[in-house]
């Protein structure tokens, strides 16, 4: 058993591992510029060439973006997952995403009609006092209702309220900013920088290593309260720990990316399908890496299907993300029922 | 004396509100405690109370030298184990991972389980027998298999002090009987004291060294089974005001019927308690005599007759006893016999038939009708 276990857990990650890097060399090959990977080598090491500044202003930047983003948005849902006891809580669902936005809106309409550039610092900042205004949201209705289904209801609602108010705020912006807010509020990777990677890659991955670093007592809060408590863990201190935590992952993202559906549903319960099993240990880099592929195959499709339109990432991860929630919901109901 | 877990003036309740105050009660090591009482007496309160999972509002808890208040949650969970039905989740966990989470106090930064923690699970699952299901999921066993896994989860954080909250409630007859075997065997052989809530009060009587009543306001009593299980306290403590329970033979029964018996039993020996809760189940009032108190009919005859003709044990029966139990014969039209042969010590029970017969009461023979 001990042994079938550690040869699925290898198997996974060799998958998932293989899959970022596969996805990645895609995403930068492939686009309306084709590129060869042998053409790929040789551009890099000329930095004059015009297809390497495709390569690296554009397509490098927007795939480690997606990676890094993409990895971030499945653990900020396996978080929230595993905080409510909840298989489909995620920063979209709960409203999370969607308050982040509002509040960024806010700054950048606000600041941009002082002509002030915003800067990603601040749009992260913004983006985390709206996740947690959100979040406080969630947390209250969580005490009054019981059910795993109204709380979600209750974060759909949320996320419907801050949409209507950042709709609101993009209708009466300034015209030239409105191109800008509307593309970035549907969701997308286009149009990262360097500086962007910089901010979102550092943010993320000592998030994720704090993360990594609770994966004990967050094994423990997975068996229940009473039994993690009986454990020796401060379950206040968690429970702090894990807001802060998932909303910084979700501001993250919304500041750079804008809102993305269903990854942080998704992703979380096909790792745990590719693993079998539940353990922070594994599931912590796993949704991370999983994450990634997840985002770098839907951004890839978001691209290239249309071209040379693009489609909101949103679009394609909805597509392959929802039918992964009415799985998990279907057998969930039959787990019930059977036992 | 040297005691092992000592509270003193334990108050214990609910935000602040006190549920039961002035709770004393010390403990040497090994010795089992049950918390009996009505449902919603505070056992689970008092209970979560001692397990730091409800901050107690007032008092001291102290296990051997150490306060509760002052132990890290490290140093607690390495001293005492819980085992509560309801509360644990699991996903994708084997039966060997739950009973490996005992191990997270002794394991490092990441909860990596080493040879060591692997040999200690390995050997407990064996202790409470349960290597065969190892590898089923946790989520498809049986509640018997489940409680015996959370058992082993329990003891492989090696405690000092287990505090189970009813642990039987789900179980059958067998598992109920079989988990607690394991217990009383961990408390020999591990010295490990235990504190636990149970509704069956024969299995509490049993196995407990002390017993502490509560009911919902109040410790009623506290002491040693003999102290706790006289006559008529558990009908009180859970206030039983329909039916019977008699804590000298553990006899329960439901409410006698009512009415004016037209039926009078001669019983004994134990003859005669399936017909009485024949009657019983039927709606039919009866009397019943003459049995002394030491008969296996007693308990049951006392509970279920609209009056029963009893004798002291081991004494003649009085000529004012048999008179007495012919004028209830002469109020019915029909006597039954569960006797099959009178023996010579029962003499007054034939003297009861053949009188029934010379007044010309319906006789029918219990016996007779069973073939």
């Amino acid at each position: 058993m001990e042994q079938r276990r550690k040869r699925r857990y290898f198997a996974a990650f060799t998958v998932l591992i293989t899959g970022v890097a596969v996805f990645m060399i895609l995403n930068i090959c492939i686009g309306t510029v084709r590129i060869s990977i042998t053409d790929f080598l040789a551009v890099l090491s000329d930095p004059t060439d015009k297809t390497g500044r495709i390569i690296r202003d554009i397509r490098m930047p927007r795939t480690i973006a997606a990676m890094v983003l993409g990895g971030a948005l499945a653990l900020a849902g396996y978080l929230l997952q595993t905080f409510f006891h909840n298989p489909i809580a995620g920063p979209f669902v709960l409203g999370i995403s969607s308050g982040a936005k509002m509040v960024v809106a806010l700054v950048m309409v606000f600041l941009m009609g002082h002509a002030v550039k915003v800067s990603s610092a601040a749009m992260i900042v913004a983006a985390f006092v709206g996740a947690m205004l959100s979040m406080g949201f969630v947390l209250l209705m969580s005490r009054r209702v019981s059910s795993m289904s109204m709380l979600v209801v209750s974060g759909v609602m949320i996320g419907y309220i801050c949409s209507a108010v950042t709709e609101l705020v993009v209708t009466f912006a300034e015209d030239a900013d409105i191109v800008n807010l509307h593309n970035w509020s549907r969701g997308s990777f286009s149009g990262t920088t360097w500086d962007h990677v910089l901010v979102m890659s550092v943010v993320t991955l000592v998030t994720v290593c704090v993360i990594f670093f609770l994966s004990k007592p967050l094994e423990a809060y997975q068996l229940g309260e009473s039994y993690a408590k009986n454990m020796g863990v401060n379950i206040k201190a968690l429970r702090v720990a894990m807001v802060i935590l998932s909303s910084i992952l979700s501001a993250c993202i919304v500041a750079f990316a804008g809102p993305i559906s269903f990854v942080g549903i998704a992703v979380p319960h096909l790792a745990k399908g590719m693993l079998k099993s539940a353990k922070p240990i594994l599931m912590i880099p796993a949704c991370f890496f999983g994450g990634g592929v997840f985002c770098l195959f839907c951004d890839l499709l978001a691209r290239t299907l249309f071209a040379p339109t693009e489609l909101s990432i949103s679009t394609v991860t909805a597509v392959f993300g929802a039918p992964v929630v009415l799985w998990v919901m279907i057998r969930r109901n039959k787990e019930k029922n059977a036992g | 004396m040297k005691y092992f877990l000592k509270v003193e003036k334990m108050t214990v309740g609910y935000e602040g509100k006190p549920l039961i105050q002035d709770i004393d009660l010390t403990l040497r090591q090994g010795e089992i405690l049950t918390l009996i009482g009505p449902n919603g007496a505070g056992k689970s309160t008092i209970l979560k109370s001692l397990t730091r999972q409800l901050k107690m509002l007032c008092g001291t808890v102290y296990i051997g030298e150490e306060s509760l208040k002052e132990m890290s949650g490290s140093r607690l969970s390495q001293t005492m184990a819980v085992v509560l039905t309801k509360g644990i989740r699991t996903e994708l966990m084997t039966c060997e991972d739950v009973v490996a989470t005992g191990r997270y106090p002794y394991t490092g930064r990441f909860g990596l389980l080493s040879t060591q923690d692997r040999k200690i699970v390995s050997e407990t699952m064996e202790l409470v027998n349960i290597t065969a299901i190892r590898d089923q999921d946790f989520t498809r066993i049986s509640d018997g298999q489940r409680q015996r896994v959370l058992l082993a989860r329990a003891l492989c954080q090696k405690p000092q002090v287990i505090v189970l909250d009813e642990p039987t409630s789900y179980l059958d007859i067998r598992y109920k009987l079989e988990f607690l075997s394991i217990l009383q065997r961990m408390k020999r052989e591990r010295n490990l004291t235990v504190i636990m809530s149970l509704h069956e009060l024969e299995l509490a009587e049993r196995i407990s060294d002390q017993i502490l009543c509560v009911n919902g306001r109040y410790v009623d009593r506290y002491g040693s089974p003999d102290e706790i299980f006289q006559e008529g306290y558990i009908k009180q403590l859970f206030s039983i005001d329909t039916g019977y329970y008699d804590e000298e033979n553990e006899d329960i029964e439901l409410e006698k019927a009512q009415g004016t018996p037209r039926v009078f039993i001669i019983a004994g020996g134990g003859s005669g308690r399936g017909l009485f809760r024949h009657y019983q189940r039927q709606g039919i009032p009866f009397y019943t005599g003459i049995i002394a108190e030491n008969d296996l009919d007693y308990p049951v005859a006392k509970a279920l007759s609209a009056k029963a003709v009893c004798t002291q044990s081991f004494e003649p029966v009085s000529d004012e006893m048999v008179h007495l139990a012919k004028e209830l014969i002469d109020s019915c039209e029909q006597v039954i016999c569960c006797r099959k042969d009178f023996g010579t010590g029962e003499s007054y029970n034939r003297k009861l038939w053949e009188y029934a017969g010379s007044v010309g009461k319906q006789r029918i023979n219990e016996m007779d009708s069973k073939g």
